[in-house]
């Protein structure tokens, strides 16, 4: 008999799996859920782009790109990262095309974490840094961002976290599933911190198109001295409603994007050609259709956040990305027990704000990649949840 | 902002005030007052329901009719339209560019009933030089909304 325990490696052995995943299957038994569960837009990749996909696959684009992504898409980046966040990348040695935003987080860590470094991971925050971090050797540590600070990364956490091992701060704004935002100012207090150190910033900014109430998205690595520090991960999943087609990118520095590269190449090749060219299309053509998504976003975030509120669930506006963030401290229950419960009597799935981190304790995320009809359906269930609870 | 109320009521004459108050951020009262002004000011021309009578033992006939118009002194393009849009049996008139100049929407309780009413009614008006007659076989989409039930959110219940 083989023995598994002699072959597994003990650090992804070590790696805690979802604590909720049973209670995702108790959600896939029941008929007639109603979920506000999920990460993902529910607009349909817009039409122009499948067409260019389309049209790729028809004039036989179906080989392998250049290791780093195709020339002509590397282009589109930077001009859309010079239009964008007024941050200039040379397209021949500072972008690499990823699969999805998290390849270019995974290998980014890989290529700069030793054994023992230590990474500074804010959290409530997506699942990944974490376990990434461990399965290369890195030490995570968490700063608990707090609800008060509206959940921002505040220079004195960061300062009081960083010791001569930290090697990376990850920096995952907008947020989710807090739907915090770090607006110019609260940035500039990090990057002060930062400037005069040899720590990196991994910014995860795939969220950075969904921002609300009239302030645009700034990226770290546009400030002074901070994009010789700074990777800047991004992607088509959310802004242009291009989860399935697996594509993001990484850029910084050319010393730092030349060794993910070489990750990059080894264990990927290249990003999906047919993604590749249809994502020209996106950020070429689309900023009426991304427009559009954006303000049917925050019609629904301005009706689930009311609605928490009006069921007597406390929630701050989210500033960003697509997630409400209520407290349900006031039932007592845990964020688990409240989940568990709400989706035994009332059939609604929300994620309990722990599956992001212990600081999470006491909320639960709620998407709004919803319709209104569902939102608001949802939301009756709540309500009639805590009153029968009271 | 008008539009972004309009845009709402446009996909759903049927939220709230309250809904409506939350999705643009004004108050109850300020979105009353402004759907108020905009009925009166004739920019909200009604509120109706996208019904698939298809469904039901009730379905009806619909066709589009191309129109050709000479237009005489009397008579031009807008008379002839403002004389079709008047029969209870039209839905919709439409001026258009191309190889015909009116679009009319018609609905009836049967195909003869439609095909009559195209011959004694529509071709018989003065400067109506000829007409075509489309039947409309099955609705798909009407105003926005889907009529088939194919779509399905695959998304699971949970990600992060």
């Amino acid at each position: 008999m083989i023995d598994y325990g002699k072959i597994l490696n003990p650090e992804v052995l070590n790696i805690k799996p979802s604590g909720i995943r049973k209670f995702f299957d108790i959600a896939e038994t029941m008929k007639d859920v109603i979920s506000l569960g999920v990460g993902e837009p529910d607009f349909p990749t817009p039409w122009q782009i499948r067409q260019a996909g389309i049209k790729s696959l028809e004039e036989s684009k179906t080989r392998y790109t250049a290791n780093r992504g195709l020339q002509a898409l590397r282009e589109t980046i930077a001009a859309y990262m010079k239009r964008k966040y007024q941050i200039t990348y040379d397209p021949a040695k500072e972008i690499l095309v990823t699969v999805g935003g998290s390849e270019a987080i995974d290998a980014g860590l890989r290529a700069t974490v030793c054994s023992g470094d230590e990474v500074i991971i804010p959290q409530p925050s997506y699942v990944c840094y974490e376990p990434i971090t461990q399965l290369v050797g890195g030490v995570p540590v968490v700063i608990e961002t707090r609800a008060e600070d509206e959940f921002k990364l505040t220079p004195e956490a960061l300062r009081a976290a960083i010791t001569p091992k930290t090697k990376v701060l990850i920096l995952p704004y907008p947020c989710n599933p807090t739907g915090a935002i770090m607006e110019r100012e609260d940035l500039e207090k990090i990057a002060a911190v930062l400037r005069d150190t040899n720590i990196l910033v991994i910014s995860d900014e795939i969220y950075a198109e969904l921002t609300f109430g009239g302030k645009a998205h700034v990226s770290i690595a546009s400030l002074p001295g901070m994009a010789e520090r700074t990777i800047v991960v991004n992607g088509f999943s959310k802004a242009f409603s291009m989860t399935g087609w697996r594509l993001g990118y990484a850029c910084g520095p050319k010393e730092i994007i030349a060794q993910i590269t070489k990750i990059h190449q080894y264990a990927i090749m290249c990003a999906p050609t047919t993604s590749q060219y249809a994502a020209i299309a996106a950020m070429t053509g689309c900023d009426e259709v991304v427009a559009e998504m954006a303000e049917e976003y925050d019609a629904r975030r301005r009706l689930i956040v009311d609605s928490f509120n009006k069921i007597g669930l406390t929630c701050r506006n989210p500033r960003g990305a697509f997630y409400a963030f209520p407290s349900i401290r006031k039932t007592g229950m845990s964020s688990e027990e409240f989940c568990e419960k709400l989706l035994a009597a009332k059939h609604v799935a929300v994620v309990p704000g722990t599956a992001f981190g212990r600081g999470g304790e006491g909320f639960i995320r709620a998407s709004y990649c919803y319709s209104t009809e569902h939102i608001k359906e949802a939301l009756r269930r709540i309500g009639e949840f805590l009153e029968e609870l009271s | 902002m008008n539009i972004k109320l309009l845009k709402l009521l446009n996909k759903n004459a049927r939220y709230s005030m309250a809904d409506l108050s939350s999705m643009t951020g004004r108050s109850i009262e300020e979105v009353a007052a402004d759907i108020d002004e905009l009925e009166k000011s004739g920019v909200i021309r009604g509120y109706k329901t996208v019904v698939d009578w298809e469904r039901l033992d009730n379905s009806y006939v619909s066709a589009l009719i191309e129109l050709k118009v000479t237009p005489k002194a009397r008579l031009g393009f807008e008379e002839v339209a403002k004389k079709v849009m008047k029969y209870p049996e039209v839905e919709s008139v439409y001026l258009m560019s191309g190889s015909y100049d009116l679009c009319v929407m018609v609905k009836g309780k049967t195909f003869q009933g439609v095909a009559m009413f195209v011959a004694k009614e529509l071709s018989t008006i003065e400067s109506v030089t000829s007409t075509a007659t489309h039947f409309v076989l099955r609705r798909y989409k009407e105003l926005d909304v889907e009529l088939c039930d194919d779509e399905h959110d695959d998304r699971g219940h949970f990600s992060f």
